[in-house]
């Protein structure tokens, strides 16, 4: 591929209509770390997470009182609960309007390799609304959580993550409870047993930072949860103990193991919030969580299997810079595994944003884009897993996801402006590298929407 | 009737048109209806001229049974998917005029379309098109609508028009899906992925397309919009699937069915409007006169276009005939334009919507070296 269309493509979300190519690829990239805007007016304008707290603890009151009416009446209790409008239904509406302002931002953007790393970040540190308690709350984890730290250290994004209420009710560690904390003591005092959740621990391990299988026990697992006990939500829970000064993260010391964990072979003797704490900044400096993060990284940039050199020097960057994300993104643009080699398949959500930036549309209502990711098989913010959506082909090549994307493309060609050229656009997405059948294929279509149609749907536009 | 057009123009049309140059100031119960064909509609196998001596050797193969068709005046046989305009023809409700084009002489759908929408002589010479201008010459109230998700060039300009998107419009996505088969046939990846899907689709019967019944729905449609004191006068419909490079036969017959069905239930939804309606199908250039490798034809230079409808003085073919013949053809492979389709369509509504045609039909289409014809509406 050519250098822009390299740039645009793979480094960034796809050309916009009307844009002129970057003179030069790399300098435009980099430049974008000083331009980019962690929040953009879409954003900001989206409902913040001590709100969203406090509207998740209305929804749940009211889910409970409805189960308590069914219960007084004699009535289906599901039925109650599931009535319109249900409790959560203005949590769905956070997510609907989320949707919409993640996809207007990268649909807007002037830094679109920033922005295609806000997603990475927040793929890698998966939430899903398929838990119903996460579903407000996913896109302000995204929002506040990454976008603000994607230029900065991973330790300060792990830090965020971690405590954002959306990771802490997604792996139940709001749950989690110390068994010898004060309130557990309490609790079995009065035959209640309370206890640990190794859920937000052992994937802190395995996905956020050192990666499956690089030497940590079953034993650092539940050291570890042990000493992120007290790290919850406040805001959400009935008791006036748990409730914390006001809705988001809290550390609660009733709920907090005491004593010191050994974990990975060393001591942690600190008290309260400050032993997770130090933990994870031993994880965020770790040799196997550098080499985690730069193989996710080498595969998004560079081939599906990431090449070892690129993957070498990403984390040799890592360990020398201390976790600097923008030295590793210098890394990339420097390298040039980036630059050649075969393109990669692109994900439902990065096919759509190349699609309608192609087409010069810049904003979509978050309905339809809710509505339109799921379709296409990447429904936002809701992987089936905490490991988030794959980053290879094979994931998402698939016959009726093609199928789909093509009866998509018609559809987006069949609403763009008429005066769209498609010859000339084709020219400008992909400089120097359009093939000679796609080229054919939009000269020889019979209209200007269906040129467009099969560009959308061309080879070029598949992959990235 | 078969009329040549210098026969046409040397009997003395005057008598025929009165042209009335003051605009009325109630919106006017006249309606027009632009139905455009992208593609490039093959207008040899729509009124196939089996008169001419070459054409059984150019074009027997593809469509055998057009030579077994009644001839319309002598030469031209009309394709037998096409009843209802039959029918239009036989109660003089219908005009053709063939070896027809448009000022443009290459052979990109793009441009060729841009030049018959606009009425430029040049590809992008102009950004208005003539449905537009002509819109500006009508009383205020006079809607124009375009049945689509957006406005298509020929209505586009400074007069405002509203559009409506149909879903029972017959769609092209038969075509488009052809079409990407051939776009991924190098791309191993992509080709497995799509042969696999195309497989599924058919076993599953999402294949089925709307066809004739879609087409009629969809002229019920469009005349429920035109319908009333306050519904659009004019209108363009853009039909597609017209560019038959291969399979012709199959669907060419198709594409011509649907169009029948469109303008049949055009006629029957507007009721005791159709008196007052003209109808005019065009297409943006022709195909070769010979068949291709593939059974089909390819883009070419000289079409047909099509005037129906309640004010059409009809039951003719306006044609000066240029013959098929190696020798005839234009550049040795298309039907040789002998008419100019802007002077045809500015003659046409500029009566029907009782203008002066020597005065509007230059605004309409400036790219336009001949005069307006004259004649083609009754009055």
């Amino acid at each position: 591929m050519d250098k822009i269309a390299t740039a645009l493509n793979r480094f960034g979300l796809g050309g916009k209509l009307g844009e002129s190519p970057p003179a030069d690829p790399r300098g435009w990239l980099e430049a974008q770390f000083a331009r980019f805007d962690p929040r953009p007016a879409a954003i900001a304008a989206q409902t913040g997470t001590p709100q969203l707290v406090t509207m998740l603890r209305e929804a749940r009151d009211d889910r409970r009182e409805r189960k308590d009416e069914a219960k007084q009446d004699g009535t289906d209790p599901k039925a109650k609960v599931d009535g319109e409008p249900g409790p959560f239904r203005d949590l769905r509406d956070a997510y609907t309007s989320a949707v919409g302002a993640r996809t207007d931002a990268a649909l807007a953007s002037d830094t679109p390799f920033v922005e295609r790393l806000v997603h990475f970040w927040s793929n890698h540190f998966a939430v899903s609304v398929d838990k119903v308690a996460v579903i407000g709350l996913a896109g302000a984890f995204e929002f506040e959580a990454i976008r603000p730290h994607v230029l900065g250290r991973f330790s300060d994004m792990l830090n965020a993550v971690e405590r954002h209420p959306a990771m802490l009710l997604y792996l139940d560690q709001a749950e989690s409870v110390g068994p010898e904390s004060p309130l557990a003591q309490r609790a079995s005092r009065r035959g209640r047993e309370r206890g640990l959740n190794e859920n937000l621990a052992r994937e802190i391990l395995e996905l956020h930072t050192l990666g499956v299988r690089t030497g940590y026990s079953q034993a650092d697992v539940t050291e570890f949860a042990r000493a992120l006990t007290g790290w919850t939500v406040g805001g959400l829970a009935k008791q006036p103990l748990l409730r914390g000064p006001g809705p988001g993260f809290w550390f609660a010391a009733p709920i907090h193991q005491p004593g010191s964990r050994s974990i990975i072979g060393k001591r942690y003797g600190q008290a309260g919030e400050a032993q997770a704490q130090a933990v994870l900044d031993d994880l965020a400096r770790h040799p196997a969580t550098a080499r985690h993060v730069a193989t996710k990284l080498a595969r998004h940039f560079a081939a599906d299997d990431p090449p070892p050199a690129l993957v070498a020097r990403l984390e040799a960057d890592f360990l020398r810079n201390g976790g600097d994300l923008k030295s590793l993104y210098r890394v990339l643009l420097a390298s040039p595994e980036c630059w050649q080699g075969a393109p990669k398949f692109r994900t439902p959500w990065d096919w759509t944003l190349a699609a309608l930036r192609a087409t010069g549309i810049k904003a979509l209502p978050g309905r339809n884009a809710a509505g339109g990711f799921q379709q296409l098989g990447q429904a936002i913010w809701k992987p089936g897993s905490p490991a988030g959506y794959d980053d290879v082909a094979p994931s998402w090549a698939g016959p009726d996801a093609l199928y789909r994307r093509v009866e998509v493309a018609q559809r987006i060609a069949d609403r763009a402006a008429p005066a769209i050229d498609a010859r000339t656009l084709a020219e400008a997405l992909f400089p120097q590298s359009l093939s000679q059948s796609t080229r054919e294929a939009i000269t020889r279509a019979e209209s200007g929407p269906q040129a467009l149609a099969l560009l959308l749907a061309s080879p070029e536009m598949m992959r990235r | 009737m078969l009329l040549h057009r210098r026969q046409m123009l040397a009997a003395g049309t005057a008598a025929l048109f009165a042209p009335r140059i003051a605009f009325a100031k109630a919106a006017t119960e006249r309606r027009l209806v632009f139905v455009i064909q992208r593609g490039a509609a093959d207008g040899l196998a729509t009124l196939a001229p089996t008169g001419d001596p070459a054409y059984a050797a150019l074009r027997g193969d593809l469509i055998p049974e057009l030579l077994q068709q009644p001839r319309l005046g002598g030469l031209f046989a009309l394709h037998p998917a096409l009843k209802q305009v039959a029918g239009l023809y036989g109660a003089k409700q219908a005009l053709f005029a063939h070896a027809i084009a448009s000022p443009y002489r290459d052979r990109s759908h793009f441009d060729g379309q841009n030049v018959l929408e606009t009425g430029g002589l040049l590809p992008y010479d102009r950004k208005d098109g003539w449905l537009n201008r002509l819109l500006a010459l009508l009383p205020r109230e006079t809607r124009g609508l375009a049945i689509s998700a957006t406005i298509p060039t020929a209505l586009r300009g400074a007069v405002q028009v509203s559009s409506y998107a149909s879903s029972n419009l017959p769609d092209a996505s038969q075509d488009l899906l052809q079409r990407v088969t051939g776009m991924y046939a190098q791309d191993q990846q992509l080709h497995a992925l799509w042969q696999e899907a195309l497989q599924t689709r058919a076993m599953a019967g999402d294949l089925a397309s709307g066809g004739a019944r879609g087409a009629a729905a969809a002229g019920q449609l469009i005349a429920s919009l035109m319908k009333g004191a306050d519904g659009a006068r004019v209108v363009m419909v853009e039909t597609t699937g017209w560019d038959t490079h291969a399979g012709q036969k199959a669907r060419l017959n198709n594409q011509l069915e649907g169009l029948d069905g469109l303008l049949a239930a055009l006629r029957s939804n507007l009721g005791e409007s159709w008196a007052d309606t003209l109808v005019v199908v065009a297409t943006e250039f022709g195909r070769t006169a010979a068949a291709n490798g593939t059974g089909g034809t390819d883009h070419g230079t000289g079409s047909l276009a099509m005037l129906l409808g309640g004010t059409v003085a009809g039951r003719r073919i306006l044609t000066d005939w240029p013959g098929l013949g190696q020798n005839q053809l234009y550049e040795g492979r298309d039907l040789r334009p002998t008419a100019d389709l802007d002077a045809l369509i500015g003659g046409a509504v500029a009566a029907h919507f009782g203008l002066d045609p020597l005065r509007v039909a230059p605004g309409l289409f400036p790219g336009s070296k001949g005069k307006p014809i004259e004649g083609l509406i009754r009055t």
